[in-house]
């Protein structure tokens, strides 16, 4: 490999990873605090559109970047709804979510443009252009979002109560704190994250919205999110993981592997699925999701 | 501390509180003097918890008054009673495993959006409170990797923390070793000493009276005494404990024993935490005879059950059943059946029915797989017939066997489950707490049907937390603590129900 | 789940109309007009009507699938997968037993299908009754294994020689179920011109079937111990690793219905992403009729008629795009899921 190719295999992954690392840490803040989110996919997915939509109609990619987290807000309260106040499965629910985002926003991409739900191919004035060093403020963003993440969650009273909402809400019932307000919180900023990581995908990377653009992304967040075992730290590694071998799977399809041969992109593809199978199955390490994580909070 | 001079810390006024129509408490009044320990004793049932949760902010009572410091306290929630200066213990800690010690006393009362400063203040006000009590803990472990004692102080150090003046302990000892409750004692003394107020709440009369300035008796969910614990006498306070209940009637006829049906040699079972749940239990069952287990809840009894049952595996011992001796990797509930086990489980309503099913298919429950129900295609004639048989038989009402068994009532539930495992005619029954949930005159009924089944020639396992119950059925009376079999008594001995509940408490180890 | 009473069953339904309305609205459209579209699109006519319960079967089997796991207590979530891998199946039997007499690769290519989905479905089972991974998680996660697969399947070995696209070669003429335009041409009458076939009467015996199961048989008896109260299942002598892979394994076998409806019935050869979201669907499906299989077949025709309406829309509301069916789906299921909850709590 040469200096060019690393390079470029360098900034292609941190680009791959950056709605990878916005949706993982969704994940992580809702999970953390006992609600397990399965709908990052349907989230982003509001939010690429809604990203896209607003940045093509106002010309304004800010006005782009407000909707895109808006329009998942949205969907993470109806998620919360269902979830917190109903006490509803928390499975069912998040795969609801991601039918309506898909089918929203195919739905009003068509009533918008035309186009079979497509938004108009975006200008340099309607996109997020890179600002250092190739990487965009969204790519940076991600990287804070992360660090923010994981320093809310050791150090702060509202990381401290999703603490105790995930691994035990009945001591943070006890403690005088509430369950609901907590979860509540979490579940929304997975949300604003969640839009952040739709924005990038119809902002960044692609000029425009395509119907099912997130194509499995939320899901692989999941994957990262199971195999970095719900720790911030992990969560980051594991997203530039997947991040990576995704730019691998696009620059070289059939990569050589020394020793290996050629291996077909589809298992390059499958493999951050496959790892997390794995370590679940305690084949590698030991996965433990937050003790409450799924299970409606009722007071005894 | 602002009180009004010379007023109770914590008074009681004729609090009452009924579930339906049971009395769990009937006008109970007592009072803690400020550095005062009160411990309130009596056997399961007779109203402790339920005091408790009323005390706790979790249940409110029907009626009376809860005083503290002489004022009138409204506890509505766990919130209210913090903020009144009561801190509770309880039996199950509400601790996050995955937080460090410090972590857990500091949730829910932070201090400020970033945890630093709330945490250095914690810490510094913990070192004085330790100075002060010399309760001491790593700040800084895990709580899920500390001892249980040790978790118990973080739960005592976060009433503390928030200056509570009244501390409550439900069964603090429960999960404690022997070194762990001592230090817990010289640390309830201590902050008494400081003039905390506590209430204890303890089956264990030994703790009650080596501990207590004072000792209150619940019985039946009324207060029958209360007495000043020095030289208070165990055999008084089990007295008072127990009642004075007349001698159980002697209307089991003789039965000879014979043979040897079940043989447990030194049967040893570890639970997830390590600790022994049994420790080194050898028994022996005869057809013919009826052999009660004793002991206060938790003590192992349930646990012998299910190792007896195929429902755990023991991690050392021997079993003969039947003459055969038992492989326990193989020994499965189906196997247990096939022998000629059967087991009608401690929690009826839980291990024995589905609440959603139908009542007869709830009364095949078990036995599915007798070819009389149809082998792999099921025959729901059968499965109806047998059931409306077992209904008949003994008088489940409403006799339909296509309701679902929710619609029953409990009474008549744990009939059908007790028709089910007793009509296969099995060689040997292990029954839990066979009374437990039923109304008097089904106990009678149970009773009875036990005692004929001795007649038959069955051998009963017999688990009852309810003394009388052992003794009216038992031919021998097991003693179970802590995981061990710690005695043995014969019902018709001379002050048999003393022993036992001695026992029972741990106050006279050497009664055994 | 328990028979769920009235008004949460139609909960659901009005919840996927609603949000249909509502998108109407947004879109300057009279809602009513629109409904009218979708059921004369979906009901009015031989045509609409054949379409119709051509989806419908899809979401039969699929519905019936998630429906009899959730009866043992396991989610699966993997149904999609299960019918993409059953495809494979099929379609490599299929293509293998080519030169073999007329009915032959058809009933090769049916039962690989169900070999290949019952054991795709059976790994998460036994994972989870024997290594603790969640079952939820696991078939997620073999949903995009699946889709991998299928995708390097159709590019590289099973691809039609010459051809450019992921598809594999037309099956042979044998290989194909009877159509109701067969029957429809044999009587002389006008054909449909639609793809439903005899998966559709198959589809309508597996729900009877899976009814016994449930209801008849002492395996479906242990499986609805297990799901509603482990630890009585326990007392009952229930061996839960053999409930759950079997449970899964079933399911499996039901989802790899999809592949011989839409490779049988519809495509002639294997391609990409057949089954188009219907185990998702089936999600809904199972909610809605309480996992009672008598009642999937009824759920499932509403939401065929939902996807056929929808597909249909367009003709008269060019604005209006197919996909708000699956939005309309999304509400329905998040309703249903939410009145999971609830009843759960009460």
């Amino acid at each position: 490999m040469t200096m060019d190719q690393a390079y470029s295999w360098l900034s292609a992954t941190l680009r791959l990873s950056t709605p990878l690392i916005f949706a993982c840490f969704a994940g992580l803040w809702s999970e953390r605090a006992g609600v397990v989110d399965v709908g990052l996919e349907g989230k982003m997915l509001a939010g690429a559109f809604a990203g896209a939509a607003a940045a093509s109609l106002t010309g304004d990619v800010r006005l782009g970047l407000l909707a895109a987290v808006a329009a998942s807000l949205a969907l993470s309260f109806a998620q919360a709804w269902a979830e917190i106040e109903r006490g509803g499965d928390q499975i069912v629910c998040g795969m609801a979510v991601n039918m309506i985002g898909a089918g929203l926003t195919a739905f009003a991409g068509a009533a918008l443009f035309g186009e079979g739900g497509r938004t108009p191919a975006l200008t340099a004035g309607e996109r997020v252009t890179p600002v250092v060093a190739g990487l965009d403020a969204l790519t940076l963003a991600a990287f804070a979002a992360a660090a923010l993440s994981a320093f809310a969650l050791a150090r702060t009273k509202l990381g401290l109560r999703v603490n105790a909402a995930g691994e035990n809400p009945g001591a943070l019932d006890a403690a005088g704190g509430s369950v609901r307000a907590t979860r509540h919180i979490a579940v929304a900023i997975g949300g604003a994250l969640c839009g952040l990581a739709g924005a990038d995908l119809s902002l960044a990377q692609a000029a425009g919205f395509l119907p099912g653009m997130s194509a499995g992304k939320g899901f692989i967040a999941l994957a990262a999110l199971v195999f970095a075992k719900w720790r911030p730290g992990a969560c980051l590694a594991t997203c530039l993981l997947f991040g990576g071998l995704d730019a691998v799977a696009i620059r070289l399809p059939d990569a050589v592997v020394p020793g290996v041969g050629a291996v077909p992109v589809q298992a390059l593809q499958a493999l951050p699925y496959l790892l997390t199978v794995a370590l679940l199955a305690g084949f590698v390490g030991r996965a433990r999701p937050p003790a409450a994580a799924g299970q409606p909070y009722r007071r005894e | 501390m602002s009180a009004v001079s010379g007023a109770p810390a914590l008074e009681l006024v004729g609090v009452s509180k009924r579930y339906g129509g049971v009395a769990a408490n009937r006008d109970i009044s007592l009072s803690v003097a400020r550095g005062e320990i009160h411990a309130i004793v009596g056997e399961n049932g007779a109203g402790k918890s339920t005091l408790m949760s009323i005390l706790g902010g979790l249940v409110r009572a029907d009626s009376g008054a809860i005083l503290i410091d002489g004022r009138e306290a409204r506890i509505n929630s766990p919130r209210d009673a913090a903020a009144l200066g009561v801190g509770m213990t309880r039996q199950h800690f509400q601790l996050v495993d995955t937080m460090s010690a410090l972590d857990n006393i500091l949730l829910g009362d932070e201090g400020g959006a970033l945890l630093a400063r709330g945490r250095a203040r914690l810490r510094a006000k913990l070192s004085g409170i330790a100075d002060e009590t010399g309760l001491a803990i790593d700040l800084d472990a895990r709580a899920g990797d500390l001892p249980l004692g040790a978790r118990q102080r973080v739960e005592i150090l976060k009433a503390l923390a928030r200056g509570a003046r009244v501390l409550i302990f439900d069964e603090p000892t429960a999960v404690l070793t022997p070194d762990e409750a001592s230090g817990l004692f010289r640390l309830m003394k201590s902050l008494a000493g400081k003039g905390a107020s506590i209430l204890f709440i303890t089956h264990k009369l030994g703790e009650a009276l080596g501990v207590a300035d004072r000792v209150s008796v619940l019985r039946a969910g009324e207060r029958v005494a209360t007495f000043d614990a020095k030289g208070l006498s165990a055999e008084t306070l089990a007295e008072a404990m127990v009642g004075q209940r007349p001698p159980p009637r002697a209307e089991k006829p003789s039965s000879a024993p014979g043979e040897i049906l079940v043989e447990a040699r030194g049967m040893r079972l570890r639970g997830a935490d390590g600790r022994a749940l049994l420790d080194d239990v050898s028994l022996s069952l005869r057809a013919g005879e009826i052999v009660g287990v004793a002991g206060v809840a938790g003590n192992g009894q349930s646990e012998l059950l299910e190792v007896l049952a195929g429902l755990r595996r023991p991690n050392s011992g021997t079993l003969r059943v039947a003459g055969l001796d038992i492989d326990f990797t193989r020994f499965t509930p189906a196997a247990a059946r096939a022998l000629g086990v059967a087991h009608i489980p401690e929690d009826r309503l839980k291990q024995g029915v589905v609440a959603g099913f139908r009542a007869d298919h709830n009364a095949m429950l078990g036995r599915q797989r007798e070819a009389r129900f149809g082998g792999r295609w099921l025959n729901p004639a059968a499965i109806t017939r047998h059931c409306a048989d077992l209904m008949a038989r003994w008088d489940v009402r409403p006799a339909s066997p296509g309701l679902a068994i929710s619609s029953f009532s409990g009474g008549n539930q744990q009939k059908l489950v007790f028709a089910r495992e007793i009509e296969t005619d099995p060689r040997v029954l292990l029954v839990g707490q066979p009374t437990r949930g039923v109304d008097i005159s089904a106990i009678d009924a149970i009773h009875r049907r036990l005692t004929a089944l001795r007649g038959a020639g069955k051998a009963i396992l017999l688990v009852s937390a309810e003394l009388d119950e052992i003794l009216a059925l038992s031919d021998r009376a097991l003693v179970m603590r802590g995981g061990r079999i710690v005695g043995e008594r014969a019902p018709g001995a001379a002050n048999a129900r003393r022993d036992i509940g001695l026992m029972m408490a741990g106050a006279a180890e050497a009664a055994a | 789940m328990r028979p769920a009473p009235v008004f949460r069953a139609l909960a659901a339904p009005l919840a996927a109309l609603a949000a249909t309305g509502f998108c109407a609205l947004a879109v300057g459209e009279n809602p009513f007009g629109v409904f009218a579209a979708m059921v004369s699109g979906a009901l009015g006519g031989a045509e609409p009507l054949a379409f119709t319960l051509y989806y419908a079967t899809d979401f039969i089997f699929t519905g019936l699938a998630v429906a009899v796991a959730y009866r043992a207590g396991l989610f699966n979530i993997g149904v999609e997968g299960q019918s993409l891998v059953a495809g494979a199946g099929l379609a490599m039997a299929v293509l293998a037993g080519g030169t073999l007499p007329a009915y032959a690769p058809l009933v090769a290519g049916v039962l690989a299908a169900g070999v290949f989905g019952a054991a795709w479905a059976a790994i998460p089972g036994w994972l989870q009754a024997r290594r603790g991974s969640h079952v939820v998680i696991t078939t997620i996660m073999f949903n995009f294994v699946a889709s991998a697969l299928l995708s390097w399947l159709l590019v590289d070995p099973l691809r039609a020689p010459g051809s450019m696209q992921p598809e594999t070669r037309a099956f042979a003429p044998g290989a194909r179920l009877w159509k109701l335009d067969d029957a429809l041409s044999a009587l002389g009458s006008p054909t449909t011109g639609t793809p439903l076939n005899a998966s559709f009467l198959l589809a309508l015996a597996a729900a009877a079937a899976v009814h016994i199961y449930v209801f008849r048989t002492r395996a479906g008896f242990e499986a609805g111990v297990q799901a509603a109260n482990p630890s009585a299942a326990a007392c009952a002598g229930v061996d839960a690793t053999r409930v759950v892979v079997r449970a899964m394994a079933l399911s499996g076998l039901l989802a790899s219905g999809v592949a011989v409806n839409e490779l049988l019935g519809a495509q002639n050869r294997l391609i990409l992403d057949f089954p188009a979201g219907a185990g998702y669907v089936g999600i809904a499906v199972a909610l809605m009729a309480g996992s009672r299989p008598m009642m999937v077949p009824l759920a499932a025709l509403l939401f065929g008629f939902l996807a056929q309406g929808g597909a249909e829309l367009g003709l008269d509301y060019p604005r209006i795009s197919p996909q708000i069916v699956v939005a309309a789906q999304g509400f329905a299921v998040l309703v249903a899921g939410a009145a999971l909850g609830s009843r759960r709590l009460a």
